[in-house]
């Protein structure tokens, strides 16, 4: 039983390894739910139960990261950082990232400089959480079904 | 003061399996492996460098009961459990013979940063990775 529970989760793993690895492409979450081995809606669900939030989630924050990430180690204009990071339109960008961290790209990029940690630390550690109080979930994953927690 | 690290550890779903992975696919070797009843010392280190040994480490009695190591197993597949980090002199070589021994999971192929080149793999239970190739003037600066 154990072992179905965790053959199962390493498997979700691999989805989510996927989209952190992939997370500058267009990618449809039929796809993603196919490293897997599941169909979209047993993907979508297992995947937020295993880990706490939608996939489509999960790669808006990975994307945000990523942007900030690049706001903050490069020159890049944030037009440049949008299109770099995976969104394929300015305004879903700026939208994302206001609802994810309460402010626009431009703005955080004047707040923050180069951080001294090692990058890969940074991508792991630094996915930002969901700004309390903000409303959630847009789509451009195709996945935005349910209303999620912060 | 204290003067190295010795013995770091990595928990496993199975040893066995983790050595091959470690020893076979990876590339490290293995150091210690002494049996003691049911418990099994075993270790992995860099090819001649024994100063630091990884122990993998199995969850389970009498170490955890059964329900708390069924937990440990949980979130190791769930690959919430950390990880290490290795250096190589040449990543893109390394990562075309992790290929070659039948490697598939890579959280990042070797890409190119300004502190070097690195890539991420994920063991067979969901444990990172992660092996850098420092850039040349750091690494000698560092030696």
């Amino acid at each position: 039983m154990s072992r179905e529970v965790e053959a199962f989760n390493r498997r979700l793993l691999r989805a989510r390894d996927a989209m952190d690895r992939a997370y500058a492409e267009p990618l449809d979450v039929r796809a993603i739910a196919a490293v897997a081995h599941l169909s979209e809606a047993h993907f979508i669900r297992s995947f937020r139960g295993v880990f706490g939030e939608t996939p489509h989630r999960y790669l808006q924050r990975r994307r945000v990261e990523r942007s900030m990430f690049l706001l903050r180690e490069t020159d890049r204009s944030v037009t440049d950082i949008c299109f770099d990071v995976g969104f394929t339109s300015r305004g879903t960008f700026s939208r994302t990232f206001r609802e994810i961290m309460g402010e626009a790209p431009s703005d955080y990029r004047v707040g923050h400089g180069p951080m001294v940690a090692p990058p890969c630390f940074q991508m792991v550690f630094m996915r930002p959480m969901v700004a309390i109080g903000v409303a959630t979930e847009s789509s451009s994953f195709g996945d935005a079904s349910a209303a999620e927690a912060p | 003061m204290i003067n190295r690290m010795s013995v770091t550890s990595v928990w496993v779903l199975d040893k066995e399996e983790a050595l091959d992975f470690y020893v076979n696919k990876l590339g490290l070797e293995k150091g210690s492996d002494i049996k003691q009843g049911t418990y099994r010392w075993l270790t992995v280190r860099v090819p001649g460098d024994p100063s630091v040994e990884i122990s993998l480490e199995q969850p389970g009695p009498p170490v955890q009961d059964e329900a708390t190591a069924a937990q440990l197993r949980e979130l190791i597949s769930k690959g919430a459990m950390g990880g290490v980090v290795f250096v190589t002199d040449d990543v893109r070589g390394l990562y075309e013979t992790l290929k070659k021994r039948g490697v598939t999971d890579f959280t990042q192929e070797p890409a190119d940063n300004f502190y070097g080149t690195d890539m991420g793999i994920r063991d067979p239970f969901g444990n990172a990775i992660r092996i850098l190739q420092p850039k040349k003037a750091a690494h000698a600066a560092k030696a």
